[in-house]
């Protein structure tokens, strides 16, 4: 048979095969393998989508407590100033009252002294008061025997008490 | 997805696949039960004759009544294959072909020309066994040798995909497996890289059918061409009578899935001076003769690639009787080379049967593309 005449058998055979084969594999296999490809390639879309989703949500989960973990960071820093103001205050206050109380007893002591001391002064008048009362009796007593005598007395006695 | 459909589709297959199997067994058993009456019925010797290197190369690559497997002992040995002829006189007429012991003999008033620019075609004879000029030629719807070799194909090609088809209807989220794992790749390399770029995101699934069938029937022919072994090693896909209905398929296609677009670039294309297309439609002439062109050049490529790379490892092996004929001690030497040459170009072959297929589908896809684009 001549190599380029088309033969009319053959080419006819070949539109019934090639029809018949694209028919019967149309139905029974390209639709299902291409359905099942896209299907597959969508599931697998989805999957990668899916995991892209995670990942940002899983970074978004970071950051947030990566935020709470800064933020009570300075909430503790906050804290603990605080804590230092407040008892650096009480402290301070504390050793104002302390003065204070200090300088209350201080100034109660003073009192007591004061007080004692006018007490003690008072003494110190009627022991004067007695010690005069006692020598004005002595010089009394002298006197009633003689005058020179009572002159001495009186000296001596004064003299005492300059020593005194 | 109602689970009754996808049951009966799968029943559907299983019964596809027992007619597969049935035919099959047919074609082993005919083949095997054929072979046998064509070594009895054969005896014409070949002693005496001068090797023709053009002639049997030409022989290897054309079509033929009965598929021919070697020569022992000056005797063909070859399987018969059905010959349908119908002529107004002589009605339907269907027998096997080893009635004509390789054109040696007439049958029921048929003969195949041995010699002339009609040879190897079968014609009317008269009651003295010459042929009848006069007699219109009958017409020949034989099982030949391609259309066996495109028959078997075509049965590898439904096992094949039925099966994977099968699987993916069965578990279409798991990985594939078998030869599902073997045809995945390819049919996801037609789909993605050859079909979707070529029409585009919107309009590729409508044509996947065809072009993936184009696809690997093509590629199988091809690759069947290239084993030597009954049934396969016809040069199915470089006859130019099946590359021409290829390209019928693919001029149907293009043209039936033209939108209002893709005509009326053809009969009154734009932004072209008026002048060209009146009086004298030299535009539209043109257009047509394009659309005329590309399935033709579509069918010339395929075949004449094919031809050729049948022709050159043909003409390796034959290097080795012209040798031979010359010296045996030549011969022999000279097989060593022409086997090494012949196995590359075969190797060589392999490439060029994937690299028509995708040429082949990849221009009707882009056709396509251009006949459905919607100018955007």
């Amino acid at each position: 048979m001549d190599l380029i005449t088309p033969d009319f058998g053959l080419f006819f055979w070949m539109l019934v095969t090639f029809t018949l084969v694209f028919v019967i594999l149309k139905r029974y296999a390209w639709k299902p393998i291409v359905q099942a490809l896209r299907e597959r390639e969508e599931n697998i879309q989805e999957g990668i989508d899916n995991a892209e989703k995670a990942r940002i949500e899983i970074e978004n989960v970071r950051i947030k407590s990566d935020k709470i973990i800064s933020e009570s960071i300075v909430e503790r820093d906050k804290l603990i100033r605080q804590g230092r103001e407040i008892k650096e205050k009480i402290v301070a206050e504390a050793r104002v009252e302390a003065e204070e109380e200090a300088k209350k007893l201080v100034e109660t002591a003073k009192k007591l002294i004061e007080e004692e001391k006018v007490a003690a002064v008072n003494q110190i008048k009627v022991q004067i008061a007695s010690l005069s009362v006692e020598i004005a009796e002595r010089i009394l007593r002298k006197r009633l025997k003689e005058d020179t005598d009572q002159k001495e007395l009186m000296n001596s006695l004064l003299e005492e008490f300059k020593l005194n | 997805m109602p689970f009754s459909l996808q049951k009966t589709a799968d029943t559907r297959v299983n019964v596809l696949y027992n007619m597969l199997r049935i035919a099959a067994i047919i074609l082993i058993l005919s083949v095997s039960a054929s072979t046998i009456t064509a070594t009895g019925a054969d005896e014409n010797p070949l002693e005496d004759v001068k090797f023709e290197p053009g002639a049997f190369i030409f022989d290897h690559i054309g079509d033929a009544y009965d598929w021919h497997l070697f020569d022992i002992g000056g005797k063909h040995y070859s399987v018969p294959l059905p010959v349908i002829l119908y002529t107004r006189e002589k009605g339907l007429n269907i027998f096997m072909s080893h009635k004509f012991e390789h054109g040696y003999a007439s049958y029921r008033g048929f003969r195949i020309i041995t010699d002339g620019p009609e040879k190897g075609k079968i014609r009317v004879v008269r009651e003295d066994g010459t042929i009848d000029p006069d007699a219109a030629k009958p017409l020949d719807l034989s099982i030949t040798k391609n259309v066996t070799g495109m028959f078997f194909a075509a049965l590898l090609m439904m096992a094949i995909f039925l099966t994977v088809g099968r699987s993916y209807r069965r578990n279409p989220m798991s990985p594939p497996r078998g030869v599902q794992s073997l045809f995945e790749p390819l049919i996801l390399f037609v789909v993605n890289d050859l079909v979707k770029p070529a029409i585009g995101e919107k309009k590729y699934v409508r044509f996947l059918p065809y072009l993936l069938t184009l696809f690997f029937f093509i590629w199988i022919n091809n690759m069947l061409g290239l084993i030597p072994i009954f049934p396969m090693g016809a040069n199915v896909t470089g006859n130019i009578s099946v590359a021409a209905g290829l390209a019928v398929t693919s001029f149907l296609v293009i043209n039936l899935s033209g939108n209002r677009l893709y005509w009326q670039h053809i009969f009154n294309t734009p932004h072209v001076p008026l002048l060209l297309k009146l009086p004298i439609p030299i535009m539209p002439v043109i257009e047509i003769v394009g659309m005329l062109t590309k399935p033709f050049v579509l069918m010339i490529r395929l075949f004449a690639n094919i031809t050729a790379g049948h022709i050159i490892t043909m003409g390796f092996f034959t290097l080795i009787f012209i040798f031979g004929e010359v010296s045996p001690a030549f011969g022999y030497g000279g097989s060593v080379l022409s086997v090494g040459f012949g196995i590359f170009i075969t190797f060589l072959e392999l490439l060029v049967a994937l690299i028509q297929a995708y040429v082949f589908t990849l221009l009707t896809a882009l056709f396509i593309g251009m006949a459905v684009d919607d100018g955007h």
